[in-house]
């Protein structure tokens, strides 16, 4: 039985092996691996480009205070980037469950329709939860549009939920039980962290400074965005930066939705407000990119 | 010569309920290409997997017929250097013209024999045009932006005329005769001819036909299994290679309600339930896969896992919601939106509580039963366990309800106050849940009729063509004393309830259009009444009179309509001004069935009203046979138009027998 990390270890060169670029996670709280610029600003313009890294992700109200076997407020995800998608891709992605032990003439594998959808990002693509006896274990996405924008190259993205996975291939009935390396349990690694932030993310986040931080990072991001229009040296303006300050946009927006502090009503308003931002990022990046292409874009 | 043709179109996974109207569009379509293109045949099979569409045609001509094209020259009378140059136009000479007569003279005329294309070719033309028309709800492109779209990526294509590839390519992929087979039992590439297409397929893990894989799954189903013929659709379009395992979970979830188990079973799970012989929930289920065997029952244990975590989750979403009763959790409905103009569901509670008291005070419903459900309607709404099966919603209140003492006829009303969730639904069992459904449905109706959001088209976003179909149908199947026009409703939603009404009982209830009309047009404030009316209409229309009476009926209004007495108008009748005979039989007939009918009417006895009208008939024939309505004397001929408008207007109360359908 192989451990957590060996199993990613596998897939990792498993997708080396098919020209990824092995990436290490993005060092910012964000809710999906789809959300890291490696893949958010990738994805955009006519470059071909492949990478997989593990990204652990953020839900703040799925946390459960490490009390429910399968639900986490922070989840790794393998995210692999495909782009654009090779015609064999799901073969492909068949091949890295059998490479991480799975024989699939002896499971059973279905591809059910989920087409993935991110309000805030701008984002849509059309896909399935691919569910492996029964469990989803990955969400597969052909991107459409990202940031508003319509993408030149349909990449396949590959989210793998690794408890998920690893849980299912070691047996185990709670990801608190995963061996993580000989010895260790995703117990020991994880179990404190789920505590802590369910009664953070929950009970003692103040809402107050949440929200003002969210105006914060709004605003820092939307004044880049108007200091971009008037910047004569366009290659060198800071987009990067100004994408992190929608990732922490978002993160706020997420904590204060765990915290009950957004009403349905004004929900719909504040992921506005962050897809305005990321559409913005989106549509300078193409810009900064390909000059060219950006004029028809905005055309 | 007849031709077979066979066209597969390879696909990444389709969703399943994607397919069969796919199929439909894709015969439409090839049907019409055919036809357009005079190419002869017929399609003879269409069938579906999750990964392919295909279909098959017989008798196609290998190309189409020879025409004879004529092309009209210069009259004769032009003279030789006319015919000539036509001859010359038309790459001929003068001897290859003939001469024709027309109308108009003599002409010069060339025909030319044009040979008919080849079948081969025009599909090659015909058939990417055709595969980018099939409508699919949701599409992507995935070949660049700007390349073809269809619902997921095409793979491969297969496009056999008898032994020939016919050539094309859509979406940077080439028409061949190679096949795939299902994704780990079968060869990723088969050659294949129409002759054995669906062997080879078969011998690659893929049973092509619907109906086989249908036969399979059912034959893992014993009479123990809860019968779900849309799960069982479902799955024969998730799979290529069907067959059923059978696992088993842990009887202590049994104590949850089965609702809740046999809704994570179906929706989350795609399990069929199983039920013990008492047709309660036994502890096990039966789930398809997509291979042809499970020997180490490694997929029945992973099964068995899932189920088991799933089942965890709702343990606890019920024990946590639990701690927060229903009647607390009213107060935050306020942050729930029902809709951005109509405000908040707490909001909506308020006014659905008014609504039932309304009509709990006019159909006699228990107003304090009905008044506490109405406040706790929407409670469930909050809860964690709606929220992660909102299919449960309403049914999830009702057992909370229920698990928190409250009345069981509170508990019932809101348990089933979004029945009837279609035609074929039935309608809430009590008639406290009957007064609040109806409430629930009246106001979602009221109010987004009230902010200019009926339905146009197929877009129906709050699915008020459901909620105005369940109003009709408590209304009249509980036999509610609920006239339309007590509702206050706008002319635009009573028009809307007439018009889902009509279709109800079309539909529903098997009733002929033109009955319906007839009924209607007579009046419709009170749906109770219109089905009873209309009940005794098709009772008494295949009764000899009837019909014949009907068009005689149809012929009065006519004659009244030329003559510009308007309908319902006042009428005297002298009976001194009546000829003895036919006419005045006719007349003394008419009063003495109109207190008849009369009577029976008010009686409700709508079928021997009719029966009694309809025993008219002799009268009212020989009438029309035997007097001329158009008298010389004037005052004769008012008469006569009286006594008709009389009839008309008397026994038309029921059903305006002018509005049915005859053939005489």
């Amino acid at each position: 039985m192989d451990s957590f990390q060996q199993t990613l270890f596998k897939l990792k060169s498993y997708w080396s092996d098919r020209g990824c670029i092995i990436q290490e996670p993005y060092d910012m709280e964000v809710g999906a691996g789809t959300m890291c610029p490696e893949t958010f600003l990738r994805v955009l313009g006519p470059k071909p480009y492949r990478v997989a890294y593990v990204q652990p992700s953020r839900r703040p109200a799925d946390g459960r205070y490490g009390e429910n076997p399968n639900r986490l407020y922070k989840h790794q995800q393998l995210q692999v980037i495909l782009k654009p998608s090779p015609a064999d891709i799901i073969d492909q992605y068949l091949g890295s469950l059998e490479a991480i032990g799975i024989d699939l003439r002896k499971h059973d594998i279905k591809f059910e329709e989920d087409n993935w959808e991110s309000p805030t990002l701008g984002a849509w693509g059309i896909g399935w939860q691919v569910m492996l006896d029964g469990m989803e274990i990955t969400q597969f996405t052909y991107f459409q549009q990202c940031g508003g924008v319509d993408l030149d190259l349909v990449p396949a993205e590959i989210t793998y939920g690794l408890e998920r996975l690893v849980s299912f291939l070691q047996g185990k009935e709670s990801v608190y039980d995963i061996e993580w390396t000989p010895g260790v349990s995703y117990a020991d690694v994880r179990l404190a962290d789920e505590v802590q932030f369910s009664v953070y993310n929950f009970e003692l986040a103040d809402v107050g400074a949440l929200w003002q931080l969210f105006d914060l990072h709004e605003k820092e991001c939307q004044r880049l965005l108007d200091l971009y229009k008037k910047y004569e040296d366009k290659q060198r303006f800071p987009l990067l930066p100004a994408y992190d300050q929608v990732l922490k946009c978002s993160n706020a927006f997420n904590l204060l939705d765990a915290r009950g502090a957004i009403s349905v009503t004004e929900r719909v308003g504040v992921i506005a407000r962050v897809r305005k931002l990321a559409v913005g990022v989106a549509h300078a990046w193409m810009d900064q990119s390909n000059p060219v292409a950006a004029s028809e874009v905005t055309a | 010569m007849s031709l077979p043709f066979l066209l597969e179109i390879g696909c990444e996974e389709i969703p399943d309920w994607m397919i069969q109207p796919a199929l439909k569009n894709l015969e439409e379509l090839f049907t019409a290409a055919l036809t357009q293109n005079n190419l002869g045949g017929t399609v003879t099979a269409m069938e579906a997997t999750p990964r392919r569409l295909v279909l098959r045609a017989e008798g196609l001509n290998a190309s189409q017929p020879n025409e004879i094209k004529a092309t009209l020259g210069p009259p004769k009378s032009a003279g030789p250097g006319a015919a000539n140059g036509f001859a010359k136009k038309m790459g001929v000479t003068l001897a290859d013209l003939e001469v024709i007569t027309s109308p108009k003279g003599e002409y010069y005329n060339f025909s030319k024999a044009v040979e008919g294309r080849k079948t081969l070719d025009i599909l090659a033309e015909v058939l990417p045009g055709i595969i980018g028309k099939i409508y699919f709800p949701k599409t992507m492109y995935w070949t660049g932006k700007g390349g073809a779209r269809f619902i997921r990526p095409i793979r491969w294509l297969v496009a056999l005329l008898a032994e020939e590839v016919v050539p094309f390519e859509f979406a940077e992929v080439k028409s061949g005769a190679i096949t795939s087979g299902h994704r780990r039992l079968g060869a990723a590439s088969i050659p294949v001819t129409i002759a054995d297409h669906q062997e080879q397929l078969r011998a690659n893990g893929v049973i092509l036909s619907a109906a086989e894989r249908r036969a399979l799954i059912e034959s893992g189903l014993d009479s123990t299994v809860k019968k779900d013929e849309a799960l069982l659709n479902t799955l024969v379009y998730l799979t290529e290679c069907p067959s059923t395992i059978r696992g088993n979970f842990d009887p202590q979830y049994l104590e949850l309600p089965q609702e809740i188990l046999s809704t994570v079973m179906r929706h989350h799970q795609r399990y069929f339930s199983v039920e013990d012989g008492a047709g309660k929930l036994a502890a096990s289920f039966v789930a398809v896969m997509n291979i042809s065997s499970d020997p180490d029952g490694l997929v029945r244990l992973g099964n068995e896992r899932v189920l088991r975590a799933r089942f965890n989750d709702a343990r606890f979403f019920w024990k946590v919601d639990q701690q927060k009763e229903l009647v607390d959790r009213v107060a935050d409905l306020k942050n729930v939106t029902f809709q951005a103009k109509l405000g908040s569901y707490f909001e909506k509670t308020v006014r659905v509580i008014a609504l039932v008291k309304d009509i709990a005070a006019a159909t006699g419903a228990n107003a304090n039963a009905a008044t506490r459900a109405a406040e706790l309607l929407k409670a469930d709404l909050t809860t964690d366990m709606v929220k992660e099966l909102t299919e449960l919603q309403g049914i999830v209140g009702g057992l909370y309800a229920r698990a928190q003492g409250e009345p069981e006829e509170v508990c019932q009303a809101i348990y089933d106050h979004y029945k009837p969730l279609g035609m074929d639904d039935s309608i809430p069992a009590t008639l406290t849940g009957q007064v609040v459904a109806l409430a629930d449905k009246l106001d979602t109706l009221k109010g987004c009729f009230g902010v200019g959001m009926a339905p146009t088209g197929s877009k129906d976003p709050f699915a008020l063509r459901r909620a105005a179909q369940g109003v009709v149908k408590i209304i009249v199947e509980a036999k509610l004393p609920l006239p339309l026009s007590t509702l206050s409703l706008s002319n635009e939603l009573t028009e809307f309830l007439l018009d889902r009404a009509k279709f109800y009982f079309k539909e529903v209830r098997g009733f002929k259009y033109d009955e319906i009309n007839a009924v209607l047009a007579s009046s419709h404030d009170d749906l109770v009444d219109v089905d009873s009316r209309l009940t005794s209409l098709a009772q008494v229309r295949p009764t000899e009179n009837f019909e014949p009476l009907a068009a005689s009926f149809k012929r009065i209004q006519n004659i009244l309509r030329q003559a510009n007495v308007e309908s319902g108008a006042a009428s005297l009748i002298d009976p001194a001004l009546l000829e003895p005979g036919p006419e005045s039989e006719l007349h003394s007939e008419f009063l003495r069935l109109r207190d008849i009918v009369e009577a029976q009417r008010k009686a409700h006895d709508y079928r021997a009203a009719l029966e009694a009208i309809a025993s008219l008939r002799p009268k009212v024939d020989l009438f029309f046979d035997k007097i001329l309505v158009n008298d010389p004397d004037e005052k004769v001929r008012q008469n006569r138009l009286a006594l008709l408008n009389s009839l008309l207007t008397e026994f038309s109360a029921i059903a305006d027998f002018s509005e049915i359908v005859t053939q005489h």
